[in-house]
């Protein structure tokens, strides 16, 4: 058995094999239920209404994929430039611990608010930026270096929490302060539980699109990306590109950070983030690393967790029914675009 | 297997071999057979189907249809070891020794047990001795193979085949990495193996060799045999014609007029790069309307000059004057920004982004104008044109580049190089693997360059196209540069003396 690359894929056999793998993944999810003990059919309706099925279910879902976009368009803006940014847990961390820090200062909502997320984007990309020199200068592997930060990074807020940061008023817990009523994320409409964060995240998506098609940076991330040798022989300043590029992806990250604390948590906690960085990998596999897929495969992604958190509630099948379906859905999909681009041959 | 040496009939025989890859037909039908001590020679342009043929042979690719019979026993077809196994062994154009590795090291790599106790290395000696004494191949088998020149390492490759028993040895463009002179030793070997027995397969290109060493020529053409005749009945215009299907003429220059100095330099030395030498004192002059030919075997330091000039790479020292001026920082920007048009020499990893498309591929060298965003309907439009002026064969400029022939890529970066007017211009080995329709095109558009008045330099390893197309001639061996020979004035023997390192101290 080997596989031969196609030349040009017709449409049947570019769209067929995604809609295989997500009928794959609802078939799996099928199974464990019946595993679980609980009935297939109902299982999956359950995870299906607890995403989508309410007002309320609908506006955790689009809460829960907000930081999910930022992570994954960090992600997918620095994986189009083979810059294997496994770190942007750490970003978002820093971003997250510098809205805390100036939110707290004192200074008034409309001059902290962009400040704040300024000072986040700042740290997320000088956190990011470190790996990349290393990168550059001396061939260190980021995916080692940022993938470690990311202990780094979360001890280091566990020991900020534990001594200098920690709120007097927090009866013992391990939380920094509040963040001043003023210096929060307003509601994008009154009464419905939806911070400004998330319009933020689809500006960013937006202009994370246009960037990568319309400018000449995104063309040099894509060069850079595809073909370093070629880049570079083509006069592509490649270390100057990839710089840019970490100062982008890790400022995306540390904004996820911005609009968790300031537009929904309102104080940073070790567990401020459900491993969104990591996730954002999933979610920007998922999209192919298209920006506007990102959006779309966040709100899968998000909505499969909202949905089987409630499902666990009704039917008695654990939550972490949520982690194995992601797993399957990225493998599934995997496979799927390897057979919109290859086909399989005997001998 | 041993040969029995009453063996009648062929010692090798494929029959009706058919491969296709998706819509395309790598080998239609072709029927092959080799006697004993004969050598066949395999003429094809690239892309012919001669290396698939030889997959096919070796158990890498399973046929379609069709069989392979050595010494009259039908080989399982997709097992890799059986044609090892039944006597045949093949050098490739890229050598595959360990370089870390001595000689007799590589030769018994592979053929002894894993667990065996007692090594034989002083059997395996005296026979690679034996065989090396018997064939004219003569190498040290203590050296390490890092050590080896080309040469060298080819006659370790042979016998690497020879040391495991091989009667039909394939030997995959052999002379592309060596001089005339090594060349002619390389076929005092093969007369020797023939003597004694053995069969080779001869693929090539290259006209001249195949009628020197020939006994039999089998002509392949778009995976079809198209011509099957004994050597001595045909000439190199008939299998020119057979080859590509048409006539050919060669471009002939006319003479040049050489202008204004447009590159100097002078005493550069660069780094030496792991097993690349840099350069040692080089001074050269790149003069308007002519064309320079840099000759000299593979890994002598055209590299290290090339990437000097494409901006890769900085001298250590001496000095790089362009038209005049000394840049202030080199760099593969600074060199464009100096009008220095590079062909490079390896079209798929530097000169283009394979998943790019043509417009991406043609606007690299040139999408900064825009001001950070990207003009795509200009660059469209851009690419258009050069896809007609230079007659590219594709579906338009939004196809992936990856989808094109070798020629048509050529054609693509040749535009992309030559649409920018560029005073001097660097092709680095610009026709190598392409068919010769492309070939003649692309050396047409280089004289035609140098009579609008660059300045050209022109790398290549094939003696023949610098000998055709050169004003002027300079060798390069390890790194050291010969004088200047005008057009004419040095026969190939004496280049090849000269690419061999003979010359240079009498000349420094």
């Amino acid at each position: 058995m080997r596989l031969e690359p196609i030349a040009a894929p017709s449409p049947a056999r570019t769209f067929a094999p995604p809609a295989i793998a997500i009928a794959a993944t609802i078939a799996v999810a099928a199974l464990l239920a019946a595993l679980a003990g609980a009935n297939p059919a109902q299982t999956l309706g359950l995870i299906l209404k607890g995403a989508a099925g309410s007002k309320f279910a609908a506006l955790e879902t689009l809460n829960r994929a907000t930081p999910l976009i930022f992570t994954g368009l960090a992600v997918a803006v620095a994986f189009r430039a083979r810059l294997w940014n496994i770190g942007a847990e750490a970003q978002l961390y820093a971003g997250a611990l510098l809205t805390v820090l100036i939110g707290t200062q004192g200074l008034p909502g409309p001059l902290a608010l962009p400040l704040m997320a300024l000072g986040a984007i700042l740290a997320g990309a000088l956190v990011l930026l470190g790996p990349v020199i290393l990168k550059t200068r001396l061939g260190v592997d980021e995916v080692v270096t940022t993938l470690l930060l990311n202990f780094v990074m979360a001890l280091l807020i566990s020991y900020l929490l534990e001594g200098p940061l920690k709120d007097p008023m927090g009866m013992g817990w391990p939380k920094s302060p509040s963040l001043p009523r003023d210096t929060r994320l307003p509601r994008i409409i009154d009464g419905l539980r939806l911070h400004w964060g998330f319009a933020l995240a689809l500006i960013c998506a937006a202009s994370v699109w246009v960037m990568q098609t319309r400018t000449t940076l995104g063309y040099e991330i894509r060069a850079v990306g595809l073909n370093p040798d070629a880049a570079r022989f083509a006069g592509i300043p490649v270390t100057r590109v990839l710089l840019k590029t970490a100062l982008i992806s890790g400022g995306l990250a540390a904004l996820a950070g911005f609009s968790e604390v300031a537009g929904l948590k309102g104080n940073l906690t070790t567990d401020l983030s459900a491993n969104f960085g990591y996730t954002g990998i999933v979610v920007a596999m998922l999209a192919l690393l298209h920006p506007l897929g990102v959006v779309i495969s966040a709100l899968f992604v998000a909505g499969i967790f909202v949905g089987a958190d409630s499902m666990s509630r009704a039917a008695e099948v654990p939550t972490y029914i949520a982690d194995l379906l992601l797993a399957c859905a990225l493998l599934f999909m995997v496979l799927a675009i390897l057979l919109t681009r290859f086909r399989v041959v005997r001998g | 297997m041993r040969i029995d040496p009453m063996a009648q009939g062929p010692v090798l025989r494929l029959s009706g071999i058919t491969k296709r890859f998706g819509g395309l037909i790598a080998n239609d039908g072709i029927s092959l057979s080799l006697a004993r001590g004969e050598v066949v020679a395999l003429l094809g342009e690239n892309g012919a189907g001669k290396t698939t043929l030889m997959n096919i042979l070796f158990g890498h690719y399973t046929a379609d249809a069709g069989t392979v019979e050595v010494m009259g026993q039908t080989l399982p077809p997709g097992q890799p070891g059986a044609a090892l196994k039944a006597g045949v062994g093949m050098v490739h154009q890229h050598f595959t020794l360990a370089d870390n590795l001595t000689v007799l090291d590589n030769v018994l790599l592979g053929t002894r047990p894993l667990l065996s106790l007692s090594s034989g290395r002083s059997a395996a000696r005296a026979r690679l001795a034996q065989l090396a004494q018997d064939f004219g191949l003569a190498v040290n088998p203590d050296a390490r193979v890092a050590t080896l020149s080309v040469g060298e390492r080819q006659r370790v490759e042979i016998l690497k085949a020879l040391y495991r028993d091989a009667r039909i040895l394939i030997l995959d463009e052999p002379t592309a990495v060596l001089t005339p002179q090594e060349a002619d030793a390389l076929f005092d070997t093969l007369r020797r193996m023939t003597q004694q027995g053995l069969s080779v397969i001869f693929i090539s290109h290259k006209l001249h060799e195949v009628m020197a060493i020939s006994s039999r020529v089998l002509v392949l053409r778009h995976g079809r045999l198209v011509g099957e005749t004994a050597t001595a009945q045909t000439d190199r215009h008939q299998l020119a014609t057979l080859m590509v299907g048409a006539e050919i003429t060669a471009p002939a220059p006319a003479k040049a007029r050489p202008g204004a100095t447009l590159l100097k330099l002078d005493k550069v030395s660069t780094a030496r790069q792991g097993n690349r030498p840099g350069l040692e004192q080089i001074t050269m002059e790149l003069r308007a309307g002519q064309i320079l030919g840099l000759a000299g075997v593979s890994g002598n330091g055209q590299g290290a000059l090339a990437d000097l000039l494409c901006g890769l790479d900085s001298p250590t020292e001496g000095s790089l004057t362009i038209a005049g001026t000394t840049p202030q920082a080199w760099s593969p920007r600074a060199a464009l920004d100096h009008r220095i048009g590079r062909i490079p020499e390896d079209r798929h990893k530097t000169g283009t982004i394979a998943d790019f498309t043509l417009t991406e591929n043609a606007v690299l060298e040139s999408y900064a104008a825009g001001g950070g965003w990207m003009n795509w309907r200009a660059a469209r439009a851009a690419t258009a044109g050069i896809i007609d002026k230079y007659d590219i064969r594709c579906p338009g400029p939004d196809t992936r580049i990856r989808l094109l022939s070798g020629g048509n890529m050529q054609k693509l970066i040749l535009g992309r190089v030559l649409e920018t007017t560029p005073r001097i211009i660097l092709a680095n080995q610009p026709v190598r693997g392409l068919d010769i329709g492309a070939v003649t095109y692309v050396q047409e558009q280089l004289i035609a360059a140098r009579d609008a008045g660059a300045a050209i330099l022109l790398i290549s390893e094939d003696l023949d196209e610098i000998l055709s197309l050169s004003d002027s001639i300079r060798v390069i061996s390890q790194g050291r540069l010969s004088p200047d020979f005008p057009r004419g004035t040095k026969t190939p023997t004496e280049l090849g003396q000269w690419m061999a390192g003979q010359g240079f101290d009498h000349a420094a």
